[in-house]
């Protein structure tokens, strides 16, 4: 059972390691981007810009590509042979797919949450403080005032506050995914990918999570891969429809969910055969 | 709009069709009473005008009836799109039926009080704009019905030859009450009659409003063609 809620809470970003982009303006730019798994063309010609410091929606059947472009945009699939991308995914100007760029800083710039909550079989202090440490040399205060920056912008401080030092293990499903959330975040990235973070949890876990993507959207650029249509309506700025692999349409929220463009678009949010 | 496929889940598809029939019947009924209304105004038969009365209760609940099944679609199925755009459509559509309903039934109460005072004009004119309102409602309802934005733009671009024709009759009924005050009580109801007519008319392009949104997803220009200049006439007595 989770004890009363934490609200997310409005801090200054602990001295932030990028200058906060202008609102609206693109912050990732996904240029021309194809993808093959070996022989197999998962993503075609895929074209569109994430603004900043809002909250871009996917959606799509399964086997559509989204999840594919979200391990694009922070390289994941580098870790996997025979996966390639070609085209260009820009991130403050330099195309992330190139070969020289470091793994490590881009996925500290481009966090992401999966849709299992996966905390590490340790504390809950550790799990925040281990990621911190793989990209910064914190003192023991600067690093507590990290750990409970993160926390506190995660909504969970309040939660776990008293228990930093017991495992992450014994945080419920809810709390887990926000723990994630804050482990993202604490290495201050400046793009958090969410994939499904929500389906694993219950209704009343899944609104605080939504309330706290939009809280952290005032800060940091989010994209959200949901099969739940309502959530993407409720928390998107801006919404993808990818199909076959392809970007069909990609509108703001209110236009997608009440006059999309596309025939396809229409078909799939209404639940109709195509 | 091309012809959409069936929804995934059935049971949707058979409610959103049962509203469909909800406003075709609702849609049916006011068209009837229009008609009605007219009739029993120009064959003074007030038999006919009593029953116009009594028959708007049944558009009254119907409103009710789509209104509550509406707000249960809503809150069940969380429509969106081309579904959320027809079922907010219908809520709009089936409150203007009701005020046209509204109006019929007002034009066959003053039609039994028409009936009982000696015949000034003729009718021909309030014949003809209760035909053209008639049609217009008629195909205002089809057009949701089908799905036919065009159709709905032609109703609204439409209401213009109404409004010639109460323009037409407002004049001569402020000629008849000049002439003659022994017109006035009958002339004053025929305005009103008249208005309401020219009433429904407008709800008509109301609801063609409407379903050109539901179909397209877009809006018709603010400014609709308009020719009810009845609020500036002035007609001067015999000198």
């Amino acid at each position: 059972m989770e004890s009363a809620t934490t609200r997310p809470q409005t801090l200054p970003p602990a001295t932030p390691n990028h200058a906060p982009a202008p609102l609206n303006e693109a912050r990732l730019q996904v240029r021309g981007l194809d993808f093959f798994y070996g022989e197999s063309q998962a993503l075609k010609k895929i074209h569109f810009d994430l603004p900043a410091r809002q909250v871009t929606g996917m959606i799509g059947p399964s086997g559509c590509g989204k999840s594919t472009l979200l391990r694009v945009l922070n390289r994941m699939y580098s870790l996997y042979p025979g996966q390639r991308a070609t085209g260009q995914v820009l991130l403050d100007g330099k195309n992330i797919l190139d070969d020289d760029v470091d793994m490590n800083s881009l996925r500290a710039k481009v966090g992401m949450v999966f849709q299992k909550p996966t905390p590490f079989p340790m504390t809950i202090y550790e799990n925040i403080a281990f990621g911190i440490r793989l990209h910064e040399k914190l003192s023991k205060s600067e690093m507590d005032e990290r750990v409970e920056w993160a926390l506190t912008r995660a909504a969970i401080w309040g939660e776990v506050k008293d228990r930093l030092n017991s495992s992450a293990m014994g945080l419920s499903g809810g709390q887990q995914q926000r723990l994630c959330i804050a482990r993202t975040i604490a290495v201050r990235p400046e793009v958090i990918l969410l994939d499904e973070p929500t389906s694993a949890l219950d209704p009343i876990s899944t609104l605080r999570i939504e309330e706290l993507i939009d809280e952290l959207k005032r800060d940091f650029t989010i994209a959200i891969v949901t099969h739940n249509m309502q959530q993407a309506a409720r928390c998107a700025d801006q919404v993808a429809f990818f199909y076959l692999g392809e970007l069909v349409e990609v509108s703001p929220a209110d236009e997608m969910f009440t006059a999309p463009k596309q025939p396809r678009t229409q078909d799939y949010i209404t639940g109709r055969f195509g | 709009m091309p012809e959409q496929g069936e929804h995934i889940v059935r049971s949707y598809e058979e409610q959103l069709k049962k509203l469909r029939e909800m406003i075709a019947r609702m849609g049916g009924l006011a068209e009837r009473q229009v008609a009605d209304a007219a009739y029993a105004l120009v064959r003074r038969d007030t038999e006919l005008a009593s029953e116009v009365i009594g028959r708007d209760g049944e558009i009254d609940a119907l409103e009710r009836d789509i209104e509550n099944f509406c707000v249960r679609l809503l809150a069940l199925r969380q429509p969106m799109a081309s579904d959320l755009r027809f079922i907010i459509a219908a809520m709009k559509v089936s409150n203007a039926i009701e005020r046209i309903g509204d109006y019929a039934r007002n034009c066959a109460k003053r039609a039994v009080v028409i009936s009982q005072q000696p015949q000034i004009s003729s009718m021909t004119g309030f014949q003809w704009m209760a035909k053209l309102v008639q049609e217009n409602l008629k195909e205002a309802i089809d057009s949701l019905l089908n799905q036919d934005a065009a159709a709905a733009e032609r109703v609204w671009a439409a209401d213009a030859n109404v409004d010639d024709v109460y323009n037409g009759i407002f004049r001569e009924l402020l000629t008849h009450m000049m002439e003659d005050a022994r017109n006035i009580t009958a002339a004053t109801h025929l305005l009103f009659v008249a208005k309401n007519y020219e009433r429904i008319g407008d709800h008509a392009t109301n609801i063609a409003e409407t379903v050109f949104y539901a179909v397209r997803g877009g809006t018709l220009p603010e400014e609709r063609p308009k020719g009810d200049t009845s609020a500036y006439a002035v007609v001067r007595p015999p000198v």
